[in-house]
């Protein structure tokens, strides 16, 4: 217990990592994955814009996305990271496989909100002059918004899972220093801290999510 | 003011479920400020005809003229255009939860373009116009159906529209709030003279605010007309629709001639047992009847058998539809 002192702020560094490598991913993963779910809907038979060619080749990239398993992606964009951030080692270049492994599992997460919104409403919009994108904008996204809240929640939470993967392999973040200074050392109070702390974070996420979508939930 | 000619619309086939032909060559016209009704039998077409006008649905074949613009002509960005001139008002409502029923009665005019401070003094005005100035921060899960309702009828009147289209507007309301909606709706019309078409399977609502009707099944239509003209029309399925008056059996056992008459207000009060009592000399019993407020005007349809006055009676028949009687007579439970 007595060097505590000395793995702090190495724990403090860990944590700082991990919410970086986090807060950036989750970030572009909303940029990229809430489109993505928008044209996953749209385009599906019965949608706004029915393409179902364009419809089939996305649901089979996303698929792909979300069938591998992460350490696997984790290996096979590696030349895309290097390519994006010049190293595969390290907390930024962890942010580029973190994003790719989460904009699937957010756009299918996106469509299935969507999906939900009454087609009445799609339809009192389009009867009363509305453009494709004008639906989008107007009718899905706000009438889906408490459903997309906790949505991207549910990816974040997911996120700093995989990003104690992406640590193992050099990425930083707490699941490296709990590898590092508690199962490499048989230090199980300083793999049980981590955990703890892992854990409140991610309490913390689904309070602040749950929270959020239930203030913009419509009584 | 709203003009289909021959208009189909097939729904092509879809798995196991074969084509279906849900509108068969309607042609119908609706002037302007006239209030039409289009009743008829669930899965009749009622639904898919009313869409048709706004091009919701486009139609398989046949054109749809709205205020003399023939929208099955136009482009699709005009046919967007085009139906800002159209209204629509649905059975379930279709307001955004995530708006205000002001932010309801502002997304039209948002659509349109129309400037923040235009559409804040439009909303409060149309709120206002439907009975619901004091609601107008309040969520639609906060409303009664009929508040709903009415939200919706002033959110479909934002953008001033000559044509209002309702598909079933009063089918999820209880009774007091279908009167008030219907109430509301013939105002409407009355002062801002739109030209209204009426979805309904219920011939009360009918009754209640339309000028004319039109009777669909299996898609096609049966029978059409303005009300005051199908009641006083021999064999009209409209008009029995309207005002029913019960036929079977009512001749069993009987000697006699049965009678069906149909009367209005305009109809002078004595005339019809005056020509055949008085003048004919015959017995008359009324076997059953009804009598309705159809159209602001009051209807009555009785069956009478007549017994005695055999040779006048054609004589004293003719006399009363000269007299602006309708007078069908009943064989075997028909009227003929
Ligand atoms: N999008 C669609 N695809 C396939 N068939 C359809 C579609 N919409 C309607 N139909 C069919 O067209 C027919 C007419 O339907 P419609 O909804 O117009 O009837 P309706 O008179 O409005 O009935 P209801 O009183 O039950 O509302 C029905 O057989 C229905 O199944
Ligand atoms: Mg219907």
């Amino acid at each position: 217990m007595s060097d505590w002192n000395r793995i702090y702020p190495q724990l403090l560094d860990a944590t700082w990592e991990t919410l970086y490598m986090v807060g950036v991913s989750a970030v572009v993963t909303v940029l990229l994955g809430v489109p993505l779910g928008v044209l996953l809907t749209v385009t599906s038979p019965g949608g706004l814009a029915p393409r179902p060619m364009l419809n089939r080749a996305l649901g089979l990239v996303v698929n792909l996305g979300r069938a591998l398993p992460f350490i696997i992606l984790l290996v096979l964009v590696a030349p895309v990271t290097r390519g994006i951030v010049g190293t595969t080692i390290g907390s930024t270049a962890a942010i580029v496989p973190l994003t790719i492994g989460a904009v699937p599992f957010l756009a299918r997460l996106v469509e299935t909100s969507l999906r939900e919104v009454a087609g009445g409403k799609v339809e009192a919009a389009l009867s009363m002059g509305a453009r494709r994108r004008d639906v989008v904008r107007t009718v899905l996204l706000p009438e889906s918004l408490p459903s997309l809240v906790a949505g991207v929640t549910v990816t974040v939470v997911a996120l700093i899972s995989y990003s104690a993967m992406a640590g193992a392999v050099g990425g930083g973040g707490l699941g490296d220093f709990a590898i590092r200074f508690g199962y490499q050392q048989f230090r199980t109070d300083i793999t049980l801290a981590t955990v703890v702390l892992l854990l409140v974070v991610v309490q913390a996420l689904q309070w602040a999510g749950d929270r959020w979508a239930r203030s913009l939930a419509h009584a | 003011m709203i003009e289909l000619k021959d208009v189909r619309k097939v729904f092509p086939a879809r798995g196991r479920a074969g084509e279906v032909v849900a509108v068969d060559g309607v042609s119908l016209s609706v002037d302007r400020g006239e209030f039409a009704g289009v009743v008829g039998p669930s899965g009749s077409g009622k639904s898919t005809l009313v869409r048709l006008v706004n091009l919701l649905e486009r139609p398989t074949s046949g054109s749809v003229t709205v205020d003399g613009r023939v929208l099955t002509e136009l482009s699709g960005d005009e046919v967007r255009k085009a139906r800002r001139s159209i209204g629509m008002v649905f059975q379930h409502f279709e307001l955004l939860d995530s708006r205000t029923a002001a932010g309801n009665v502002e997304h039209p005019l948002e659509l349109a373009g129309v400037g923040r401070a235009e559409r804040r003094s439009r909303a409060t005005e149309l709120l206002d116009l439907v009975g619901l100035g004091d609601r107008a921060d309040a969520r639609p899960g906060q409303l009664s159906g009929g508040q709903k309702q009415r939200v919706a009828i002033a959110r479909a009147l934002a953008v001033r529209p000559s044509v209002l289209l309702c598909d079933e507007a009063t089918s999820a309301l209880d009774q007091a709030s279908t009167a008030g909606v219907l109430e509301l709706l013939r105002r409407v019309r009355d002062e801002l003279g739109l030209t209204v078409l009426l979805i309904t399977h219920e011939m009360a609502v009918v009754k209640a605010v339309c000028d004319s009707a039109v009777l669909l099944d299996r898609g096609r239509v049966v029978d059409s007309g303005r009300l005051t003209d199908v009641l006083t029309r021999e064999r009209s399925p409209l008009g029995d629709a309207l005002l029913p008056a019960p036929v079977a059996d009512a001749g069993a056992g009987h000697g006699g001639a049965l009678l069906r008459v149909t009367v209005t207000d305009r109809t002078p009060e004595t005339l019809v047992l005056q020509t055949l009592i008085g003048d004919l000399g015959a017995a008359v019993e009324i076997a059953g009847g009804s009598v309705e407020t159809v159209a602001g005007g009051r209807y009555g349809r009785l069956l009478l058998r007549v017994t005695g006055g055999a040779e006048g009676l054609d004589d004293a028949v003719q006399r009363l539809r000269t007299g602006g009687v309708l007078v069908e007579r009943v064989t075997a439970g028909v009227a003929r």
